[in-house]
């Protein structure tokens, strides 16, 4: 005979009392892990929904983006970065800058790693008689795009004039009866026509465009523009154009930009605008889901301290009651030669046993209560692979503190069985 | 083996100090069944209790087996309690939900001992309880209950059996046979301190004392 059996005797003689006991450590330790599990399904569920509300947004921006994207490609550049001494009143009266700055600005701006423009073209412009067809007409000479090397390469959004050739506007070419791989001469120099443009309803109608160099030199301007034409990238967003002005300021500081195309610009403030009022709804929704949490925190702060305490109190009840039960026993074993420790040994074994006999019942009651009601409840299906709480953590707290909290709340009835008096018993009870 | 001197016990109770022992002198040796008997009350229990390590006595002194057990810690007088002395009690105090054999094996909580179950069986045979060892207190007769609460006291071999009125709840033939048990222990050299109030269980003492308001008569 050993305590063990002893005590192993007595619970299957004491069913009820003990299993009382276990049914409440497994309401303490399920109301305790139902909270944990609850609040935990809480987090997943807002986790997922703001995951999805940010899906959306993004689908939604990447829309919007591309649309906008489109219409300004379909517009045309609208950055015009044009000399520092040059008078907007004659530029916006001429459409062309009549001061120059070097054609190595554009080296510079494509080299920099500026982000907020792209498809940067360098042109030279004047308004002058076409001596040979007596007639005025916009002289542009332009190269290809320069791209900046540190971006992904996109394609042009227009095609270089090839040296030797030209292209003509609408109103030129049909006026002079003139079509592709004619030559023509300009300003004495010969070139074959390269291209015929469609009408296009503006000055372009009333433009040739030849390569760069050659009009630097018909124009006597040699490694001279007078703009440079670039594209305002999404990326600058609703603070386009001052960022993009204090980032070319840096770059090339002897320079003023302007920008054009305002329906595009309009557009992109207003996509910056849906974004803004997305993110902001989702950031509402965020503090909306953080109160609920914090309220049903609060609510199990306040809610299991008081089952596990009221528990606790029903264990100390139920422990009382077994050594009353027991006190005979208690008298006899303490006669026959059974030190008071080996009584308390054998009543904390029961409490213990108790502790995690009702926390391992608390963890399965109280994480399956949480999983199914709990995610119901938020229309969710979860399972405990998809919390990140620890599971070890979980047992132990369930089961540990389970433990714990049956050999706490029993110590005053172990403490009164240990040192409970043999003589008072037997004499009282012979 | 157990030898009182000048033993004295009271206690302080709601209607003042009740003196249950005063100046008590005996001894009592292997092979002694000393009865002491005398009316309920007269502090029979409280002898035996204090004759057992527990109860400490107000004044006096005690030894038992060489030793007096008040002098030791608490830890060594339960050792001393459980390799010396034997308890038989008038309500039997059995363990409700041990069977016979289980609560013979009790003894064996306090002092270990590989042959334990040996011995208990060999206590089962003696005691005439071989159909009943496997049954739990409520199921035996009020003899078979004496008869096992006797062959708890004597698992561990003591050389002291205290027993409380151990035929008060039996009839003739059971205490006849209960007697018969403690007589043949202390002709095998076992010493017996037994109180009671029956007038009639002096005869099978050694010796009888008589006790009245907490002394010794005669």
């Amino acid at each position: 005979m050993t305590i063990w059996n002893l005590l192993i005797r007595e619970i299957l003689h004491r069913k009820l009392n003990f299993a009382l006991g276990v049914l409440s450590v497994m309401v303490a330790s399920g109301s305790l892990i139902g909270s944990i599990t609850l609040l935990r399904i809480h987090d997943i569920h807002t986790d997922r929904l703001l995951e999805q509300k940010h899906a959306e947004l993004e689908q939604r921006m990447a829309q919007l983006k591309d649309d906008t994207r489109k219409a300004m490609l379909k517009l045309g550049f609208n950055v015009v970065i044009l000399p520092e001494d040059q008078n907007l009143s004659d530029w916006y009266a001429e459409d062309y800058a009549s001061k120059y700055m070097p054609e190595e600005y554009v080296h510079k701006l494509a080299d920099s790693g500026i982000v907020t423009v792209r498809h940067f073209l360098p042109s030279l412009q004047q308004k002058i008689e076409w001596p040979e067809q007596k007639r005025k007409i916009i002289l542009v000479g332009a190269r290809g795009e320069v791209p900046n090397l540190h971006k992904n390469p996109v394609k042009p959004m227009v095609q270089p004039v090839p040296p030797g050739t030209i292209s003509l506007g609408y109103e030129l070419h049909r006026s002079l009866g003139i079509k592709v791989g004619d030559t023509v001469e300009l300003m004495g120099k010969t070139f074959e026509v390269n291209d015929c443009h469609k009408e296009r309803g503006n000055k372009d109608d009333i433009t040739a465009w030849i390569y760069l160099a050659e009009a630097q030199e018909l124009l006597d301007k040699p490694g001279q523009i007078n703009a440079i034409l670039a594209l305002e990238c999404m990326c600058a967003g609703h603070e386009g154009l001052p960022l993009i002005r204090k980032e070319i300021a840096e770059i090339l500081p002897g320079t003023q930009v302007i920008e054009r195309g305002s329906r595009v610009i309009a557009r992109a403030e207003a996509r910056t605008k849906v974004e803004e009022q997305a993110r902001l709804s989702i950031e509402k929704e965020k503090i909306a889901r953080d109160e609920l949490r914090a309220v049903r925190e609060r609510l199990a702060s306040i809610m299991t301290p008081v089952v596990v305490t009221a528990c606790a109190v029903w264990i100390a009840v139920l422990g009382f009651t077994n050594v009353r039960a027991r006190r005979e026993e208690i008298g006899i074993l303490r006669a026959i030669g059974v030190r008071s420790r080996e009584v308390m040994v054998m009543f904390v074994s029961r409490h213990i046993l108790l502790g995690v006999l009702g926390g391992a019942l608390g963890f399965v009651a109280g994480v399956l209560a949480a999983t199914y009601f709990g995610a119901a409840h938020e229309g969710l299906q979860v399972r405990m692979t998809d919390m990140d709480v620890s599971l070890a953590d979980l047992i132990f707290i369930a089961i540990g503190g389970a433990a714990a909290l049956a050999v706490i709340a029993g110590w005053i009835p172990t403490m009164v069985a240990a040192r409970q008096d043999p003589a008072d018993v037997l004499r009282n009870d012979n | 083996m157990i030898e009182f001197k000048k033993v004295s016990k009271w206690f302080n109770g709601t209607q003042g100090k009740v003196t249950a022992l005063q100046g008590i002198s005996f001894s009592v040796g292997p092979g002694e069944l000393l009865v002491v008997r005398g009316p309920s009350g007269c502090g029979k229990t409280t002898l035996l209790m204090t004759a057992g390590g527990l109860l400490r006595p107000n004044e006096g002194q005690l030894n038992l087996d060489g030793q007096d057990p008040y002098a030791l810690s608490p830890e060594m007088r339960s050792r001393l309690r459980a390799r010396t002395v034997g308890f038989v009690f008038q309500q039997f105090h059995l363990i409700p939900y041990l069977t016979v054999r289980q609560n013979i094996l009790t003894g064996s909580l306090a002092v270990p001992q590989k042959e334990a179950s040996e011995k208990a069986h060999q206590l089962i045979n003696r005691f005439g309880l071989q159909d009943r060892a496997d049954h739990v207190p409520s199921k035996l007769s009020t003899g078979e209950r004496q008869r096992t609460a006797l062959a708890r006291a004597l698992l561990n071999e003591p050389k002291l059996i205290l027993a409380d009125e151990p035929t008060g709840n039996l009839d003739e033939d059971n205490a006849q046979t209960v007697f018969g048990y403690l007589s043949q222990y202390v002709s095998d050299g076992g010493c017996v301190l037994l109180v009671t109030h029956d007038a009639r269980a002096a005869a099978h003492g050694t010796r009888a004392l008589r006790m009245s308001k907490g002394r010794l008569v005669d």
